[in-house]
Formats: C-alpha cells, sequence, structure tokens
C-alpha cells in the first residue's frame, strides 16, 4: 500500500494523535468523530436537498392530477431518446464517482484522479445534452413566457387534447414552467458539484487524500449521487408522461 | 452514592474568576470578533443583530398601533400601512422570532450544556451568522426603498402578479436567512449526537437540549419547502408564469399548501425552544427535578411531529375541501396535547418546590399564563365552526402574539435575564429586572387581550381604518403597547450598562445544578478545564442545595 | 464502519448496469399504452434504481443506523407532504356540502 505525504487539515505539524498520522480538528477528540460527524452533517443536509425538490415534485403531482390531457400532451414533445441519453450518462457518472472514492480508500492517487475527472466529464456532456434539449424547447416556442405558442403539429393529436381540456395552451405552459423548473435546478445543482469536483481534483492530485482521509470525496460522493436520484425521479415524470400517445 | 458531577478544579472567587483567561479577555480587536470560530462569540454577534431587528420590528409595530389610535386612517395612506405590517411581520418572524433562541441561547449553551468544547462544525456557525446578515440586508435594502406590501404570508397572485412593490428582493432576503437556520439546525444536530460527553446518555440531557433538537429536526425538514416556495414566487413574479395565478391555470391554494407546509411547523420553530428555556428556569428556580422529564422530552419530539400535519388549518377558508379540513382541525386538536402536558408537568414542578421570584422566573411564570391563554384560543381557531367567523381577525393576531410575545418572547427573555451571568460575568440590577418584567406582562396583557374582544365583535385584521365603535379597545391596546415597549427597553439599558458596571456575578450566581454551571462565567475559551463525566441527570436538587441556594441569593441585588 | 469495507468494483459494475437495465425497462414500458399502470410501473422502477443508488453507491448497506433512519426519515417526510397536500385535491369534489335554501 503506497503512502501519501502526511497532510494535516490545518497544515499544522501532525503529532500522532489517535489512529496514526492524522490529527482530527479541535472540537473533536477522533478522527472517527470527525468523520461520523461530517457523514451525518452530509446526510442532514441532503434531507433539506429532498424537501427542496419535493416542493417541485408536489406542485407537478398536483398539477398533473388537475391537468392530465394538457401534461401528457406536452410531455410527448419532450426528446425521450435524448433523456435517456441523459439518465445513462448520469447514472455512468455515479459509477465513476463512486470508483474515485473507492479509489482514494486503496490508496490509488491516480485512478481517483482519473474517475473523478471522468465524472466530470460525464456530468459536462450532461449539461451539453441538456443545453440542446432547451434550445430545441426555445426553436419550438414551449418557453413560457411571451414567446410560448404551444401548437401540436399533429391535428389529431390537437383536436383529441382539445377535447380533452379546452384550456390545454395555458395549462401546457404550466407543464413547461415546472419542466424548466425542475430541470433548471437540478442543471444548477450540477454545475455546482462540477465545481466542486474541480476543487476535489486539485486537492486529489496534490496528495491530500489517502485511505485515511478522503471524507470530502465521500460527502462529495454523497451529494452527486443524490442529484442522480433527482433525476431517476424527473425522467420518467417529465419525458415519458406522454410517450404512449406517440404509438 | 456519588451524585456528583467532575468540578472544575478551580473554585475561584467572583474578582479572580473574571481576571483569568475567559473568552471575552482571550483576544481583542474587531477581527477576533468578526473570523472567530468560538461558539459563545457567536452568540453574542447573533445578540447583536437579532436586536438591531427587534428593534425595527418593533418599531413597525409602534406605527401600526399609532395608526389605529384613531377610526381614520389618518398617520398615513393605506397603502403605507400594508407595507408597515408587512414589514413587521417579515422581520419580526424570520428575523427575530425563528433565529433569536436558537441562535444566541442555543449557541452559546448547547456545547456547554453536553460537555464539548464547541460546535461540531464551528465554520458552518460563522457563516450561518453572516448568512443571516446578508439575507438582512437584501430585506433592508427592499425596506429602504420601499418595502412590501403583500403581508408577510405573500399570497398569490397579488404578491406574483399585481404587487407593485419589492417582492423579489424581500423573499431573496428570506430565501438567503433560511439557509442560515439550516446550518444552525444541522450543527445542532450533529452536535448533540456525536459530542456528548462521557456519561451524558439521552436522558441526562438537559430539556432545553431536547427542545433545541426538535426544533432542529423541524428547521431540516420544513425550511427548504418555503424555500422553493418563495423560489417560484420569484420566477412567476420576473419571468409571467403562470403556476400560482388562476388566470393562467394556476391555483393560489397550492401557494398556500406549500407556504404554511413550512409556516406552521415554523411557528413550533418559535415555540420549543422557548419552552426549552422554560423548563430550565422552572427547575432551577423551584429548586426541584423537572415533573415527568421523559415526557416532557418525549413531547418536544411529538409537537416536532405532530407540528408538520397541520399546516391546513391556515387554508379552512382558502378552498381546501372539507375533507381535508377535518382532518387538519382533528390533527390541530392533537397537536395542543403534547403542548398542554409541558404546561402541566411544568406546574406539577412548582407544586411543593422552592421557589424563587428572581427576574428569569417572573418572566417563566408569565410565559405559563400567556402561553396557556394562547394555545387554548390555538384550538378555539383549530375548531371548523369558530375559525370561518374569527378568520383575518384580530382575534387570530391576538392568539399568535399570545403564542409568539407572550410566549416566545417571554421565554428569550428570562433566558436572557439566566444566563446574562453566564455569558458575561455580570449581574444586572435587581430591582429594575423585576420592573421590567412586571412592565412587560401588564403591557403586552394590555396591548393584546382587548384584542381577542375585537376580533370577536369583526374588526378585521390587516385594515387600516376600522368602524368607529371599536376605538376605545384600540386605544387601551395602543398604551398597552406604549407600556410594552418601555418594558423591553428598559433590559436594553441595564444590560448595556452592566457590560461596565454590572456587579461581579462569580460563577454560579443561582447556584443552579446544571453542567453550564460547573464552569467559570463568564467560560473560558475551550469551555471546560477538563473534561467532565456526568453521573446523574440534571435538576438534581437536595435540601442542601435549597439552603445554598438562600444564602447565596442574599448576595444577589 | 464503512471505511474499513471496501466495496468490489465487481459490485459497482453491477448495479450500474442494473441501473441502465431499469432505465431501458422503464422507456420501454412507457411507449405501451396501460392507463394508470404506466405510473405504477414507471415509479417502482425509479423506486426501485433510487434505493439500488442509496444502498451501494451511497453505502447505506455499510451506514450506521442513525445514517439510515436519516435518509429513510427525509423520503418519508417527501411522501407525507405529497400525500397530505394531494389529499386536498383529491378530495374537492368527493364531498359536495348541501347549499342552505335549496
Amino acid at each position: 500500500m503506497a503512502s501519501s505525504p502526511l497532510v494535516d487539515r490545518h497544515g499544522h505539524d501532525v503529532h500522532g494523535g489517535h489512529s496514526g498520522r492524522r490529527h482530527p480538528a479541535h472540537q473533536f477528540d477522533t478522527m472517527e468523530q470527525q468523520k461520523e460527524s461530517s457523514t451525518l452533517g452530509m446526510w442532514l443536509f441532503l434531507v433539506t436537498e429532498i424537501m427542496f425538490f419535493g416542493g417541485l415534485f408536489v406542485a407537478y403531482l398536483v398539477y398533473r392530477t388537475m391537468y392530465p390531457a394538457a401534461f401528457a400532451a406536452a410531455s410527448s414533445t419532450l426528446n425521450v431518446p435524448l433523456g435517456a441519453l441523459n439518465t445513462a450518462v448520469l447514472i455512468c457518472s455515479s459509477l465513476t464517482m463512486a470508483l474515485a472514492i473507492r479509489s482514494a480508500q486503496v490508496n490509488s492517487r491516480k485512478g481517483a484522479v482519473l474517475f473523478l475527472l471522468l465524472t466530470m466529464l460525464l456530468g459536462s456532456t450532461f449539461l451539453v445534452v441538456k443545453g440542446f434539449e432547451y434550445a430545441d424547447k426555445f426553436r419550438e416556442h414551449h418557453v413560457p413566457g411571451a414567446t410560448f405558442n404551444f401548437a401540436l403539429e399533429n391535428a389529431h393529436a390537437t383536436a383529441v387534447t382539445q377535447a380533452a381540456d379546452p384550456d390545454f395552451q395555458r395549462h401546457a405552459q404550466i407543464f413547461f414552467s415546472l419542466y424548466f423548473i425542475m430541470t433548471g435546478i437540478h442543471a444548477t445543482h450540477m454545475i455546482i458539484g462540477l465545481g466542486i469536483l474541480a476543487v476535489l481534483v486539485f486537492y486529489t492530485r496534490r496528495g491530500k487524500f489517502d485511505s485515511e482521509y478522503y471524507n470530502p470525496l465521500e460527502m462529495t460522493g454523497l451529494y452527486w449521487h443524490f442529484v442522480d436520484i433527482v433525476w431517476i425521479f424527473l425522467f420518467p415524470l417529465l419525458y415519458l408522461l406522454g410517450a404512449h400517445l406517440h404509438g | 452514592m456519588d451524585t456528583t458531577v467532575a468540578r472544575s478544579p478551580i473554585l475561584p472567587t467572583p474578582e479572580t474568576s473574571f481576571e483569568r483567561p475567559n473568552y471575552l479577555n482571550a483576544e481583542y480587536g474587531w477581527k477576533s470578533w468578526l473570523f472567530t470560530l468560538d461558539h459563545k462569540r457567536i452568540a453574542l454577534l447573533y445578540l447583536l443583530s437579532v436586536t438591531v431587528f427587534f428593534g425595527l420590528g418593533g418599531t413597525f409595530a409602534g406605527l401600526i398601533r399609532l395608526e389605529l389610535l384613531t377610526p381614520e386612517g389618518d398617520l398615513m395612506g393605506p397603502d403605507t400601512y400594508n407595507r408597515v405590517f408587512t414589514m413587521h411581520g417579515i422581520i419580526m418572524v424570520f428575523f427575530f422570532l425563528i433565529p433569536a433562541i436558537p441562535a444566541v441561547l442555543g449557541n452559546f449553551l448547547v456545547p456547554l450544556m453536553i460537555g464539548a468544547k464547541d460546535l461540531a462544525m464551528p465554520r458552518l456557525n460563522l457563516a450561518s451568522w453572516y448568512v443571516y446578515n446578508l439575507g438582512g440586508l437584501f430585506t433592508l435594502w427592499a425596506i429602504v426603498n420601499g418595502g412590501v406590501d403583500t403581508g408577510w404570508t405573500f399570497y398569490t397572485p397579488f404578491s406574483t402578479t399585481y404587487s407593485n412593490t419589492y417582492v423579489v428582493p424581500t423573499a431573496l432576503g428570506i430565501f438567503i436567512t433560511g439557509f442560515s437556520t439550516i446550518f444552525t439546525a444541522l450543527n445542532f444536530i450533529v452536535t448533540i449526537h456525536r459530542m456528548r460527553a462521557p456519561g451524558l446518555n439521552w436522558f441526562r440531557l438537559p430539556l432545553f437540549i431536547w427542545s433545541t433538537y426538535a426544533t432542529s429536526l423541524i428547521i431540516m425538514l420544513g425550511t427548504p419547502v418555503i424555500a422553493i416556495t418563495i423560489l417560484l414566487v420569484g420566477a412567476e413574479r420576473l419571468l409571467g408564469l403562470g403556476i400560482f395565478n388562476p388566470k393562467l391555470g394556476g391555483d393560489p391554494v397550492l401557494f398556500e399548501h406549500l407556504f404554511w407546509f413550512y409556516s406552521h411547523p415554523a411557528v413550533y420553530i418559535m415555540i420549543l425552544p422557548a419552552m426549552g428555556v422554560i423548563s430550565e428556569l422552572i427547575g432551577h428556580f423551584a429548586r426541584k427535578k423537572v415533573f415527568g422529564y421523559r415526557v416532557v422530552a418525549f413531547a418536544s419530539v411529538a409537537i416536532a411531529v405532530l407540528g408538520f400535519l397541520v399546516w391546513g388549518h391556515h387554508l379552512f377558508v382558502a378552498g381546501e375541501s372539507i375533507y381535508s379540513a377535518t382532518v387538519f382541525s382533528v390533527l390541530s386538536m392533537l397537536v395542543a396535547v403534547p403542548s398542554a402536558v409541558k404546561v402541566f408537568n411544568w406546574t406539577a414542578t412548582l407544586y411543593e418546590g422552592s421557589i424563587s421570584f428572581q427576574t428569569p422566573m417572573l418572566y417563566a411564570l408569565g410565559f405559563i399564563g400567556l402561553f396557556t391563554i394562547g394555545g387554548l384560543t390555538g384550538v378555539m381557531v383549530a375548531t371548523l365552526g369558530i375559525d370561518p367567523h374569527v378568520h383575518d381577525t384580530y382575534f387570530i393576531v391576538a392568539h399568535f402574539h399570545y403564542v409568539m410575545v407572550g410566549g416566545t418572547i417571554m421565554a428569550y427573555l428570562g433566558g436572557i435575564h439566566y444566563w446574562w451571568p453566564k455569558m458575561t460575568g455580570r449581574l444586572y440590577p435587581g430591582f429594575l429586572s423585576k420592573l421590567s418584567a412586571l412592565l412587560v406582562f401588564v403591557g403586552f396583557n394590555l396591548t393584546f387581550f382587548p384584542q381577542f374582544i375585537l376580533g370577536y365583535m369583526g374588526m378585521p385584521r390587516r385594515y387600516w381604518s376600522y368602524p368607529p365603535e371599536f376605538q376605545v379597545l384600540n386605544v387601551l391596546s395602543t398604551a398597552g403597547a406604549t407600556v410594552l415597549a418601555v418594558g423591553y427597553t428598559l433590559p436594553l439599558c441595564y444590560f448595556a450598562w452592566s457590560i461596565k458596571y454590572g456587579k461581579r456575578s462569580g460563577d454560579n450566581p443561582w447556584g443552579a445544578n446544571s453542567l453550564e454551571w460547573d464552569t467559570p462565567s463568564p467560560p473560558p475559551t475551550e469551555n471546560f478545564y477538563t473534561t467532565p463525566v456526568v453521573t446523574h441527570g440534571p435538576y438534581e436538587y437536595t435540601r442542601e442545595d435549597v439552603h445554598n441556594r438562600t444564602t447565596q441569593e442574599a448576595n444577589f441585588g | 464502519m464503512s471505511e474499513h469495507v471496501i466495496t468490489p468494483v465487481k459490485t459497482y459494475v453491477f448495479v450500474f448496469v442494473g441501473l441502465l437495465v431499469g432505465t431501458l425497462a422503464t422507456v420501454l414500458v412507457s411507449g405501451l399504452d396501460l392507463g394508470w399502470a404506466n405510473n405504477i410501473v414507471a415509479m417502482t422502477i425509479a423506486i426501485l434504481k433510487a434505493l439500488a443508488v442509496l444502498y451501494f453507491f451511497m453505502e447505506l448497506r455499510h451506514s450506521t443506523r442513525m445514517t439510515a433512519l436519516t435518509a429513510i426519515a427525509g423520503f418519508f417526510w417527501l411522501v407525507l407532504m405529497l400525500l397530505m397536500i394531494m389529499m386536498d385535491y383529491w378530495s374537492r369534489h368527493a364531498i359536495v356540502l348541501p347549499v342552505p335554501g335549496k
């Protein structure tokens, strides 16, 4: 097992301590206590994220219940293959993130850096694909606001939808409002995640983490996986609602 | 049987303890305060901030009462009045009531009460203070530019579409400040779970810790919901979306659901820490174990959980289904049970206790009475038959002021008076402080009891004028507000005075039997010289303790 | 604790493949018109995928009870909020009160 240079979190001299070479922060007694505290803290933060996104899921559920036809019609204009691709990309990035942490656990600094960079690459891919999707929506006049004009291309589909919901234009706009807000906030979380990953790559290359201390990697992993879970729910709810309408 | 807690090795006289290094004199200079990681200094920073906001919110309250002296709207126009009561509500709720006890007393006491050197995440703690002020700055900017007129409840579509005021900056300020409370709550939960001293199991914790813990749970689960709701309001306002606008297919009642899903638990965020303070005050000033310790502890958690299940009682007349309303009505009555249990237990603690009528105890006793009235009127308005008649009247205003002011603020003041010697090593003038407590009690009741009658008689809330037959009661209310203002201002003066000229308190002026008093007052930066080992629970008083208290208090003016 | 147990690469890859299979399945099923069952299938698959991420990638299987409790509490609260708000919308026309005089 290769050993890494002794780097204390505060840059202070390391004096033995309990589990070998590292010192916990002054308010803690052991490294174990520090690790458990930060893990619990991260999970608690994720709970707030569950409730934060949860409000949006509530709004979605309410309006979908109220306007099923308009929602299905609006959803059917989203690009399912691209959405599915993005889902696969994110799932892959969760894999690479897990492997990055595992690399740190086995003291493989190169492995950790590689997998962190792969995670960033996949995350960026997701955002690029999302950008293309947004551009499509803009072109089709499906962006809520002054330019909004939801005209279904298929005359039959339009007639069917209109019969089910005469106000389907306004209600489709609500769908797209929720679509942009939900995926937008999700994308914002991903951008923040990419920023944190970049910082982690920087510190990993400098040898800050090893099998005894890789907390920040683990916590970032939790955050990243959570953002993946949000997308796991967003994808079917937003993209697959009206998928059966195409047939 | 050894029932004593390991005490710190130094038992000094008042003079020497003060000159010794403590957290106040450890470092000097503005940098040592603004970049501190010491939870005790951060608590004092918060004390400063919340006091400023309290003053601001109180000023708006004064303007409201001044306008309502006369039936006609003569002091200001109706639009201005809307802004005044909105800003009063926003500042008091988000910038005073929610943070005050957790961020001031909680920050100071949690590590001390569990025998830890600091909170789990000191940098997060400092960050939370800065975030609080950042949010405050946005809101202050909005106020200076004319404020908001939507009511602190931001009901849509007025707030999203029709209001011509600074909704977005204010909402942004609240959004940002929400993170401040989340940081604090996160810190408390992790600290209480992971950093208790050896021997300190859950059922030896002071009840203040139980309440703080329950409060932190509510904050973590509820605050994000108002965050996303505010975000939606901002997005709707800025982008012209229709999520809450009926004209565009949206549902304003959905806003109310999302808003109150947080804002009802928010009132439990305000009252639970207050109840925690009262448990401490009652136990220590009655020199008796708090009756039914475990029941009170579990009641705190029960209030936190049940508090999430009742928000629909704010929507009784908003258009929610009658089925839903019935469920929420029943649950709302249920949530009163653990609160009432606490009141009964405090009362039982007093029975056959050795009661000392020091200033903190005066506030605690006042709390019990006023909170009971507030709570009972809450059960009244949870009743479906009554609420439609009193909704949006002064009855509601009186109800929530009884719990928030008669409850939370009384407990906050009681706590500050109790732990002031701990925080500063100084005592305040006894007579003046008791007089202030009395003024607060009398002033409060004079202000708000007439409002119950006014509301019952039909005076609407948030109106800038009223029928002339309501004037007498309004004048009484305003007179009470004046007395209340004096009662609130006096502590400001004598506390400031006491910092320099107050009598040195010694380490434990109250002779209280609780871990935070086992270390000098003011405490050293690292809190305890040696890590305490806890062998018994709090409030374990003997006859000897009672006797010692009597001699000690002879020294206290 | 999790620091002493290192998950083998194979496990991670296996879970990854499972998640991809789940994604494929949900896309394929959504193309069929099963009425209400569409929702149930889609949400079931999503929940299973989320559980896989939580249990394996987020290491809940090696975590303390406190951590697991925290995660469960978070999702439970979300479901609570969803159900109790929908309680209003689902019951809006269920009970119609008699109007006096009619």
